[in-house]
């Protein structure tokens, strides 16, 4: 392998994780206050429709992914008033808020199926991308750069904030913070809302950056990974980004590995399955250290109903 | 037209048997319902859309005072199938086409528990009594774009981006190289399969990872404008589009499109069920029918491309060419056809090699 093919498949792999991650960002504070929405994949894709909606209406990209993040938030909204008002089951609710994104995205997305979005680039100055190397750095779409930013902003705000520390008590002892005098469903609120708002910019990745155009079910599974990646990662902030290039790496290696010869000696469909296996590995390991299982937040998925 | 997606049927299954949700209609004039079951939606502008302007064209020419028509989308490949076809045939549909590969064991589970009504099975392989297939010899038009390729190809790094390894895909990546090489025997291509008829982001990356390596033209056999994009993206010399004009996504590298037409066999074969003549049949037609259609040429493709193109074509059309003519080599270097033989119809499906120059 030529030095230029690693850089493309570096390159790639920066972009297919770059959605996941940042899907599995929100869902990791979801989770962190005690709520699981297994609604991400639905609403990644109301972010990925509402974006190819104003971004060909408008053809502002930052207004787009500002209405992409609020409708997805919008959808969690939905989920919180029913999970957390009104206590329904979050599994079934978090599922069924999936059917809802997938089906509304692909009504809404009628009127602008076979149309070219137009992509976002780089942030950086054309020039410093020039050289390939230097590409590495510099030429990634801006969803990267954001993605990896937050990483940092949601590590520091959980560990490091107090704000951050009301939300994880929340998350691990809901009575507790409750009989502090926090509000636990506020909380819990919120988080939900910023979940949400990250899904969509998550959805937003695939028409802008990766897949520039509008078909049903445009995500594929994409948030279903992200949801996997939050225990993968055991709730930690930087595991959870190098799961995602891990994740990239993984796809895109297929994809790579079936186009050069130098991988001709084993068949294309051990290619496709490599993800797969690589993840069950990677458990393995994870769970023969001890601690995937006790990291995650004691209320996860219980619902908080106040005595008196 | 009566449009369902997979999840309304899912709601109207059960109320359909139980509740004669269609009966006014039958007062009416003894309408032919024909049932059309799709494994994407319409509007992908690639393989659905196809099926669904043969539909419409089918509508025009037959009248919709005759015939009824029911779209299901979005139906996979999978059990599922198995309860959309059932309900159709309980619905009253009396013709129901199923437009992809793998609905085949189903449609014919189905077909054996309602004799009096018949299924077609798009690029299927084995019939029953009730039970015909009908497909397009998209190779040929696999050789007419192959030679475009092979002639403009500056890398002579050419790729073929395949759904599913199934002979039919295998073949057309066989036709395609082999026009290539015909033209300019230095060219290689390189065959790849997303494992998928519908993963956007796969294509994607598959056409990004082929582009990086060095192809500079890809042909493909999936069924959506993903790939083109890409390739207009990256400014490469060219794609080909995939059951239609794909040229919107592409206006700079579409160099042609191969072109489904399915509208002349859905009228023939609704019209055949209305006068009572359907039999238990395999259709197999191509550039000579018009099942087949080369798209216009993008206006960088050279005339002299154009013209060896259209000679390709139009000697398939004549007969005097076979896309699978001798000798053809396999990519190990065996001969597998020799000089003067073709691979006839029948052979077509059992063929497991590639042709000399492709990289799988």
């Amino acid at each position: 392998m030529s030095s230029d093919i690693v850089i493309a498949i570096l390159m790639t792999m920066a972009g297919a994780a770059t959605p996941i991650l940042l899907a599995a960002l929100g869902e990791l504070v979801v989770e962190k206050s005690g709520v699981l929405n297994l609604g991400v994949e639905g609403m990644m894709l109301v972010g990925a429709v509402i974006t190819v909606a104003v971004t060909l209406t408008t053809g502002n990209h930052l207004l787009a992914v500002a209405c992409a993040a609020a409708a997805a938030a919008l959808a969690a909204l939905i989920f919180g008033v029913l999970t957390l008002t009104l206590s329904a089951n979050q599994v079934a609710t978090g599922l069924a808020l999936t059917i809802l994104g997938t089906g509304f995205s692909a009504l809404f997305g009628r009127p602008y199926t076979g149309k070219s979005v137009p992509t976002v680039g780089s942030p950086f100055p054309a020039e410093l991308a020039t050289d390939p190397v230097w590409r590495l750095l510099f030429g990634h779409s801006v969803f990267v750069y954001l993605a990896l930013i937050m990483v940092v902003a949601v590590w520091w705000f959980l560990q490091r904030t107090r704000s951050g520390l009301i939300l994880r008590a929340v998350g691990e002892n809901d009575l507790s913070a409750h009989s502090m005098g926090y509000s636990v469903i506020g909380v819990r609120y919120a988080a939900v809302a910023f979940g949400g708002a990250m899904a969509g910019i998550a959805g937003a990745c695939f028409p802008l950056a990766l897949t520039p155009q509008w078909v049903e079910r445009l995500t594929t599974g994409k948030g279903w990974i992200a949801l996997a990646l939050v225990v993968f990662a055991a709730w930690r902030p930087f595991r959870l980004a190098a799961g995602a290039y891990f994740f990239g790496l993984m796809m895109i290696f297929e994809v790579y590995a079936k186009s050069s010869s130098s991988f001709r000696v084993l068949p294309s469909e051990f290619w496709a399955a490599l993800p797969y296996l690589a993840t069950v590995v990677v458990l393995v390991l994870i769970s023969l250290r001890r601690e995937g299982s006790s990291s995650a937040p004691a209320c996860l998925g219980k619902p908080f109903i106040a005595a008196g | 037209m009566t449009q369902f997606n997979r999840r309304t049927m899912l709601k109207i299954g059960g109320a359909a048997a139980a509740l004669p949700l269609l009966g006014s209609r039958a007062f009416a004039q003894e309408k032919l319902k024909v049932g059309f079951v799709l494994i994407g939606m319409p509007d992908d502008n690639g393989w659905n859309y196809g099926h669904d302007r043969g539909r419409q064209e089918m509508l025009a020419a037959i009248g919709e005072d005759k015939v009824e028509t029911t779209v299901v989308t979005n139906v996979p490949e999978g059990p599922d199938a198995e309860r959309v076809f059932r309900e159709l045939a309980q619905q009253g549909h009396k013709l129901i086409y199923g437009t992809s590969f793998g609905y085949g064991d189903y449609i014919h589970k189905v077909a054996k528990q309602f004799p009096d009504v018949k299924f077609e099975w798009a690029t299927g392989n084995a019939t029953a009594p009730n039970v015909s297939i009908y497909n397009a010899k998209f190779h040929e038009g696999r050789a007419v774009i192959g030679t475009v390729a092979g002639l403009m190809t500056k890398t002579n790094k050419l790729a073929y981006v395949g759904s599913i390894p199934i002979p039919e895909v295998r073949m057309g990546a066989n036709a395609f190289a082999i026009a290539a090489r015909k033209v300019n025997p230095n060219v290689t291509v390189k065959v790849v399969y997303i494992d998928s008829w519908f993963d956007p982001a796969k294509e994607a990356e598959q056409a990004r990872a082929l582009i990086d390596q060095g192809v500079d033209i890809i042909a493909q056999h999936t069924d959506g404008p993903v790939i083109p994009q890409i390739a207009e993206e990256r400014g490469i010399v060219g794609v080909f589009g995939q059951g239609a004009d794909m040229s919107a996504f592409a206006p700079n590298t579409q160099l042609t499109a191969i072109i489904d037409r399915w509208g002349p066999h859905y009228t023939k074969s609704v019209q055949s069920v209305l006068d009572g003549t359907w039999v238990e049949s395999s259709v197999w037609d191509g550039l000579a029918s018009g099942e087949v259609e080369i798209g216009p040429y993008n206006a960088k493709v050279p005339a002299d491309v154009v013209a060896k193109a259209e000679e390709v074509k139009a000697a398939i059309i004549a007969g005097t060419l076979h896309p699978f003519a001798g000798p053809i080599k396999d990519n190990t270097g065996t001969e597998r056809v020799a000089a003067g033989d073709v691979i006839d119809d029948g052979e077509f499906w059992g063929v497991d090699w590639y042709a000399e120059g492709i990289e799988a």
